[in-house]
């Protein structure tokens, strides 16, 4: 025996009343949430790039060693036909097809990126929640009209997903003409029916739940029960899905811009419109292709791995 | 008993869930009829049983009761007040004297709110209480009713086990002090040893609170050991209503007595001694029931005669109501029951029919 | 010999950055040919682990360990490999699960699901296959077999999927089926029906069965052999009527005392047992029991009790238990008196020396039929 009998005694008495800790306070879901997250590789290997790339997008033009507009290749005559020169001592990454610093365009091309991500997302999350925020709201609330708003609003999302997505965001960009807003635009819409979607289905279902119909028992109102209630607990899955599809703007951003979509002014250095600009030398230099796209992966990973840890620490069947 | 005595009274109750197709328009194609036609009253102080087989549309009555589903027709009269035709602020200011209990104390409770939130949404809503020092008290007060600590206050519900998230479902109910306390399936989601404990609970509040209680459960068991009066229901009907006792001694619906002998007793010797009455089949859907008396088609008892054409009323038999024709002549051991053979019966889409029946209409409405 | 031996059966589940969780710590019973033994606890109690691991059930996991033996018929089913144990699986040793409708493939008609086992098992083809089939789901009460084989699960009721599923278990004559709470899905009267058939099945071929309930009243009516299970241990055993009538652990006079029973009078208090199944005691620091434990005593703290054998076949982990009727609680407690002030009337519902007959069934149910 390690411990006396004493001590043990007094540990049966200590659970026997049911361990009261009077002093703690109670831990919420979202801190649950958290301290699970902080506990999962994954989400720190995310948060770690994550953080490295948002550093990067805010200091990023005091870090790059030459600027990103500057054609030292050129006006060195290392830039000849056919004739890109990769690194040497100063240029780690080498030059553009223009003679600009490849590594000082990366790095302040993360802003960039980062605001074409960001700012497509929030688009989408903005008019996709308002427009499911609705449709959930209508459909609880019920009645005819309710009934009828819901789904008219289901329809027009149902007719948006029907288009391919890219489809739609070349016809958005070809309509607005080409720039920087437009794929965000473009980019943002074409993530609105998932939005809508998800929180129109998260609020219906919890709509459903016992608590709500305990809060209507109580006979509090029923605005007050879809703002207290039912729109808070189906926030969840919409913050992850809004982190896994950051990820996915990114990707969608520079795809529009390889297909001349993006910002025309090439001296605002964009992963994708850099991406964009390196196929046309991809025989003469591959890694001009080769540096923004990795960077757009290993960006995409971070927000894919953070976003699955959430969803992971936010599902309510791993909760105890 | 005297009318005054009566809290409840609920006069030919219906509720009739549409059921409904097509992919723009919706049309009606049927009714599912979860409860047709239920007459009963809760004396004032007295807990009334409700027990029946998933379907029979106990839980839907509860919430009937209680206008959280609309019903279809009938009256609700709630201390001489008419709750079906009352508009809709006043009915809110009514909720505050009949309150519900439910069957899973995890999705009953929001999982973000903590307890102090959780009990001061209803005094919030009522008004009850001068200011938040004065609303402590109440709540203090309602903790140590149910037997919770304290510190609980501060705590989410996912902190708790199961028969404490139970306690709080029913503090919740407990602190705008009603009068009818509505308890749907109250301890069949908790460990057998805890449901004593919230049986017991309830028992010790009604004894001190004077509280009206409407007990649904599918456990006969449980339903009669806290019931003065049990109501038997079958596919949205009553089909007896008798004191606990009497339902026990002398169960006069052939559905009772089939119900009494399916349920199993913790006790080897009355377990070998019982006769069994083995149902044949299932329970036929509520959508499509039969004619005449419901049960005719898995009775044992059935007789050629009246039982498929004429729907039995619930009529009094000594101390009992019971909606069976032949009732009399089944005590007196005139009639024998004969082999039934079993008909097949469709769920209802996916899954489970039942739940079709328990589940409010529209989806997501929280009327 | 006992057809199933489980010695000292014990699984561990260990997750990264937590303590281990032994959901099954040691239980060891066995189950004799023809024999129904009933494995009954609350939630977590391990029955249904224990189920799983003797089937080789268990998903494959990191973390996961299983200890100890389960013999059956003289091989180890803990220590073959996934081919044997298959084909044992299905022929020798069937199971029954909870529910219905996710144990039956959703997208394959009944009629197929049942003649694949035939198949694999019993060689049997085509319409062969066919006829035995339809034989199997009318020997469980399926009405009009022949038609349902063509069904889809979902066009079948609960009761009859559960039926299904047991003409599955039972296909190939199997010398055991263990039935996890089979019935806890369904409605009472369809309850009373499967409970029915599993009898009859019993009755009839001689299978042994083992079912894991936590329904008291299931087992009383069904088992011949009873072990109580908690917090991952066998706290107590016995033959059924001794366990009824004459509980001796305190955890198994609490659960009975807590159950409202059908043929008890309205206004009588039930005895429940204090706390959560959450509040246990690791087992070796002492009984896991104690803190809920009216009858705790010193002794139950420091290491854990051992299983005391009587003479009659039972056993009892418990070092403070009920006193047996007509012996005075002090001869049966050694020197040590109960800390705690009351033990509760003992066996709480004890059976009463003349119960009352079942309603409308006993040979003279209307003795006090009313004017």
């Amino acid at each position: 025996m390690t411990i006396a009998p004493g001590k043990k005694k007094q540990k049966i008495d200590r659970l026997a009343e049911l361990a009261a800790r009077d002093d703690e306070r109670g831990v919420s879901l979202w801190r649950e949430a958290f301290r699970r997250l902080r506990r999962n590789p994954a989400a720190i290997v995310g948060a770690a790039i994550l953080a490295v790339f948002v550093i990067v997008a805010v200091v990023g033009p005091f870090l790059a060693p030459y600027s990103p507009s500057d054609t030292i290749g050129i006006r060195e005559g290392l830039i000849r036909p056919g004739v890109i020169p990769g690194a040497d001592g100063d240029h780690w990454l080498g030059y553009d097809h223009q003679g600009r610093d490849e590594f000082s365009r990366l790095i302040v091309g993360a802003r960039q990126t980062l605001l074409v991500g960001v700012v497509s997302t929030l688009i989408g999350l903005a008019v996709g929640a308002l427009i499911g925020g609705v449709a959930g709201a209508a459909a609880g609330l019920g009645g005819r009209w309710g009934r009828w708003l819901d789904s008219t609003l289901m329809r027009f999302i149902d007719m948006m997903l029907a288009m391919p997505s890219l489809l739609l965001a070349v016809s958005i960009a070809a309509l607005l003409g080409a720039s920087l807003t437009t794929v965000m635009i473009a980019v943002g819409v074409v993530s609105v029916p998932v939005f809508a979607r998800l929180l129109r289905g998260s609020m219906i279902s919890q709509a459903n739940s016992d608590y709500v119909l305990a809060a209507t028992s109580l006979g509090v109102r029923k605005p007050k029960i879809a703002l207290t209630h039912v729109v808070p607990n189906s926030l969840a899955p919409v913050i992850v899905q809004a982190t896994l599809t950051l990820a996915t703007a990114i990707i969608e951003a520079a795809a529009l811009s390889f297909l001349g979509l993006g910002n025309p002014d090439t001296s605002v250095p964009e992963w994708g419109v850099m991406l964009a600009e390196a196929q046309q030398y991809l025989d003469i230099r591959p890694g001009l292709a080769v540096y923004p796209a990795l960077a757009i992966i290993v960006t995409a990973l971070g927000f894919t791995l953070l976003g699955e840890a959430m969803r992971e620490a936010l599902d309510p069947k791993l909760r105890k | 008993m005297t009318d005054t005595d009566i809290l409840v009274e609920v006069r030919d109750l219906k509720v009739h869930f549409p059921i409904t197709r097509g992919v723009i328009f919706d049309r009606t194609v049927g009714h599912v009829k979860a409860v047709d036609g239920v007459d009963l009253r809760i004396p004032r102080g007295k807990t009334y049983g409700l027990v029946g087989e998933s379907g029979c549309g106990k839980s839907t009555l509860g919430r009937a009761l209680l206008q959280l589903t609309p019903p279809t027709a009938g009256q609700v009269v709630f201390d001489g007040v008419e709750l079906t035709t009352l508009p809709a602020g006043r009915l809110r200011t009514m909720r505050r004297r009949m309150q519900m209990i439910f069957q899973d104390p995890m999705s009953s409770l929001d999982p973000r709110q903590n307890v102090e939130s959780i009990l001061t949404e209803g005094l919030q809503t009522h008004g009850i209480g001068t200011d938040r020092n004065d609303r402590r008290r109440i709540i203090g007060e309602t903790l140590d009713a149910v037997g919770l600590p304290r510190w609980a206050l501060s705590r989410y519900p996912h902190e708790f086990s199961g028969g404490q998230r139970q306690r709080i479902g029913i503090a919740r109910a407990l602190v705008l002090g009603p009068e009818l306390i509505v308890a749907d399936e109250p301890v069949s989601a908790l460990d057998v040893s805890i449901q004593a404990q919230v049986v017991n609970l309830l028992d010790e509040l009604q004894d001190s609170l004077g509280l009206t209680y409407l007990v649904i459960a599918h456990d006969l068991a449980v339903v009669r050991h806290i019931s003065d009066v049990v109501g038997v229901m079958y596919l949205g009907a009553l089909v007896e209503e008798a004191p606990s006792d009497r339902l026990y001694r002398e169960p006069l619906h052939p559905y009772t007595r089939a119900l009494m002998s399916a349920v199993p007793v913790p006790d080897p010797d009355v377990e070998d001694r019982r006769e069994r009455i083995l149902l044949a089949g299932d329970l036929p859907s509520p959508a499509n029931p039969p004619s005449g008396c419901r049960f005719h088609t898995r009775c044992p008892w059935a007789q050629p005669t009246r039982c498929a054409d004429e729907r039995p009323a619930l009529r009094p038999v000594g101390a009992s109501r019971v909606a069976c024709h032949w009732a009399e002549q089944i005590a007196g051991g005139e009639l024998r029951p004969h082999a039934v053979s079993a008909e097949v019966v469709r769920p209802e889409g996916e899954g489970e029919a039942p739940g079709v029946v328990s589940a409010p209409s529209e989806p997501g409405s929280y009327v | 010999m006992a057809l199933l031996e489980v010695d000292d059966l014990s699984v561990t589940f260990t997750r990264r950055g937590q303590r281990p969780v032994r959901a099954v710590d040691g239980v060891s019973f066995s189950v004799d040919a023809g024999e129904v033994v009933g494995l009954v606890g609350e939630s977590g109690c391990g029955k249904s682990v224990t189920s799983l691991a003797i089937m080789g059930l268990l998903p494959r996991q990191p973390g996961l360990r299983i200890g100890g033996k389960a013999v059956f018929d003289g091989t180890d089913l803990l220590q073959l490999d996934d081919r044997s144990r298959r084909d044992i699986r299905g022929r020798d040793v069937a199971m029954v699960f909870q529910d219905p409708l996710s144990s039956l493939n959703p997208v394959i008609p009944i009629g197929l699901q049942v003649t694949e086992v035939l198949t694999r098992h019993r060689g049997m083809k085509g319409a062969e296959a066919g006829r035995e089939a339809a034989r199997l789901l009318d020997r469980v009460g399926i009405p009009d077999p022949k038609r349902r084989l063509k069904e889809y699960p979902h066009q079948l009721s609960g009761g009859m999927r559960q039926r299904a599923l047991i003409a599955m278990a039972v296909a190939c004559k199997p010398r055991l089926l263990i039935a996890d709470e089979p019935t806890t899905a369904l409605d009472v009267t369809i309850q009373a029906q499967i409970l029915e058939l599993l009898k009859e099945l019993v009755r009839d071929s001689g299978t042994a069965l083992v079912m894991i309930t936590h329904d008291l009243g299931v087992v009383a009516g069904l088992c011949d052999t009873i072990n109580v299970l908690y917090a991952g241990r066998v706290v107590e055993t016995a033959r059924r009527r001794p366990l009824f009538r004459q509980p001796r652990h305190p955890y198994t006079v609490g659960l009975l005392g807590s159950v409202p029973r059908l043929d008890a009078g309205r206004g009588e208090r039930l005895n429940p047992i204090p706390g959560s199944v959450r509040d246990v005691l690791p087992w070796p620091d002492g009984c896991a029991f104690a803190p809920r434990c009216s009858r705790r005593v010193d002794e139950c703290v420091g290491e854990p009790p051992e299983m005391v054998l009587t003479h009659d076949g039972r056993g009892y982990r418990c070092v403070n238990p009920a006193p047996l009727p007509g012996v005075t609680p002090a001869a049966d407690v050694r020197a040590t008196a109960p800390t705690a002030a009351e033990p509760g009337p003992v066996p709480a519902q004890a059976v009463p020396d003349d119960p009352p007959p079942a309603p409308g069934l006993g040979p003279a149910p209307h003795e006090e039929e009313q004017p």
